[in-house]
């Protein structure tokens, strides 16, 4: 089923979609980030991926480009998931907002924000929203130490 | 001269009825809410960050204290999580599934009893908290014979269970849930059909369907908008589709209708819990994978290979092939989600944990703009929150 929302997506967006992949059964695909809204907004009101079940940041560090911002999809009727990817370069670290599409996306994308320094642009409130308002840099980035930015790394075990 | 300027007040964090540690910045036109904005983050302890660094086994105790009110849930959907990443879910043996079934359905009581308490507490009724709290302190008892410990029970296992269960468990579990549905008859007398509480709950925090659907609600918060989605029936995982049971809800959308459907699910889940007791049968509680598995701990106190075997799971762990997966489980609260990215090392690349009440919360500013402040409170306490997991 999934192959087929794919197969209609590549066609609607052939210039969009830049790698499909299948693993433990689940199908990831990933676009381009100009086309995140207009391949989000397809899903949603023709095929039928109605609801957005999470967002979230990705980062690979050494990798080029360096993050990935993460869409999982689901469709209440069909009962079924679908994933999207879009690479997002550490020099533009910015991608457009789908909270347009989704209302849901406004929260996870600030924790993005808060967490990776992902900009998401047109979004209406891109505040942090764990961390502090006046905290520098972004925890969840892979060369953000674990015990935080002023303190001696730990010398001991960690668990 | 009519004055018409708005006060701006700020609710938490350190209000009893925000349930933690959530703030919300209330701008108020007389009694009447204008704009809600809550405030997060109190309570981060970067779990997601932590995971990064250990191995699976080891960063199994860190997901009880996501949601503290329902420990077992959250384990459940971590080892699920890894044993797909692993492909090793239907290597589970069949008395592991049943008793993570059986546990996952009284801790969904529990997480209830303790919403129904606090709900009726901010709102005014006290009794019904302390009869909560007591029915609550019967799934204490049963939480600590099973894993030793009372909340953080870290009791599951990625591929199977920790322990098995002590002698006479069966007995208890039944006791129990013989006793409970007297218990939410109970409850219902003291609420139901009191004045006072339908005064506070019919109509209060209405959300339709639609908008539901938009900002994300999950779990009871969604099922009560009419639609009609539960995991459990749904996406079935950990054989949930060998029992029978309804999924509840209702229309109306209102706190009164989200107060019903949880006391129904309760019900239901006590007929899960007998159909469990029904089909426990002996057999092996733990998956034969041993480079996943921990052996069993009689034999490493008895054998020198499964005390090597031991020792190499815990200092090395195991090695997930590269690759990506999302599990979602019904969790009391809504879709609990971990979405999950292996790079062949023995550690999580990267975790991410969606937790039903942060989403379920950023709903609340829709729900209370423009109802009156007392509202609030009651619909705080009908989104069902818990800031633990909010926050991570």
């Amino acid at each position: 089923m999934s192959q087929a929302v794919v197969a209609k997506l590549k066609q609607e967006y052939p210039a969009a979609v830049v790698d499909v992949v299948e693993h433990r059964g689940e199908t990831t695909v990933t676009v381009q980030k100009e086309d995140i809204v207009a391949v989000c907004a397809y899903l949603k009101n023709e095929a039928g991926y109605n609801f957005l079940c999470d967002l979230c940041g990705v980062d690979y560090l050494g990798v080029e480009p360096r993050f990935m911002v993460v869409y999982n999809l689901y469709n209440i009727a069909t009962k079924e998931r679908l994933r999207l990817k879009a690479a997002v370069a550490e020099q533009s670290c910015c991608i457009d907002t789908v909270t347009g599409v989704w209302s849901t996306a406004n929260w996870h994308e600030r924790e993005c924000w808060d967490m990776f320094g992902i900009r998401f642009n047109n979004h209406p409130d891109l505040r942090r929203i764990l961390m502090p308002e006046d905290w520098v840099g972004y925890p969840l980035r892979k060369d953000y130490p674990l015990q935080g930015p002023d303190r001696q790394p730990y010398q001991g075990r960690l668990s | 001269m009519a004055i018409k300027e708005t006060m701006t007040i700020n609710m938490g964090p350190q209000h009893p009825s925000t349930h933690g540690v959530l703030q919300l910045i209330l701008e108020l036109d007389g009694e009447t809410v204008v704009k809600a904005v809550p405030h997060v983050g109190f309570l981060h302890r970067g779990v997601e960050k932590l995971t990064e660094y250990r191995s699976y086994h080891k960063a199994l105790p860190l997901t009880d204290r996501l949601d503290y009110l329902a420990p077992m849930s959250n384990n459940l959907g971590y080892v699920l999580a890894v044993e797909k990443l692993l492909g090793i879910t239907d290597a589970i043996p069949q008395r592991a599934k049943v008793i993570r079934v059986m546990m996952a359905e009284v801790t969904r009581i529990k997480s209830h009893l303790v919403w129904l308490a606090t709900h009726a507490l901010d709102i005014g009724a006290m009794t019904v908290f302390l009869y909560c709290f007591r029915e609550r302190e019967m799934i204490m008892d049963l939480y600590e014979k099973l894993s030793g410990a009372r909340m953080t029970s870290n009791y599951f296992r990625v591929g199977g269970l920790s322990l098995d269960l002590p002698a006479g468990y069966e007995h208890d579990v039944k006791a129990f849930i013989d006793a409970m549905p007297g218990h939410l008859d109970t409850y219902e007398g003291l609420l139901s059909g009191n004045a006072i509480w339908k005064r506070r709950t019919i109509g209060v925090g209405h959300i339709s369907a639609a908008d539901a659907i938009d900002i994300g609600l999950t779990g009871p918060a969604l099922r009560c908008s009419g639609v009609d989605w539960d995991l459990r029936r749904d996406n079935p995982y950990s054989g949930y589709e060998e029992y029978d049971f309804k999924v509840i809800t209702r229309e109306g959308g209102d706190t009164y209708d989200r107060y019903t459907a949880r006391l129904d699910e309760m019900r239901e889940s006590c007929k899960i819990i007998q159909q469990c007791l029904d089909r426990l049968e002996d057999g092996p509680i733990l998956a034969d994978v041993p480079w996943v598995c921990l052996p069993p701990k009689k034999d490493v106190l008895t054998s020198i290979e499964a005390l090597i075997h031991q020792f190499k799971i815990v200092t090395e762990g195991f090695k997930p092939e590269p690759g990506e997966i999302y599990q979602g489980i019904e969790a009391p609260k809504g879709e609990l989600g971990y979405y999950m990215i292996s790079d062949g090392s023995a550690n999580p690349y990267r975790m991410k944990i969606r937790p039903p009440s942060f989403v379920n919360l950023q709903a609340l500013p829709q729900m209370i703009e423009g109802a009156l402040l007392a509202d609030v409170i009651a619909t705080i306490g009908t989104l069902d929150i818990v800031l633990g997991e909010i926050d991570r």
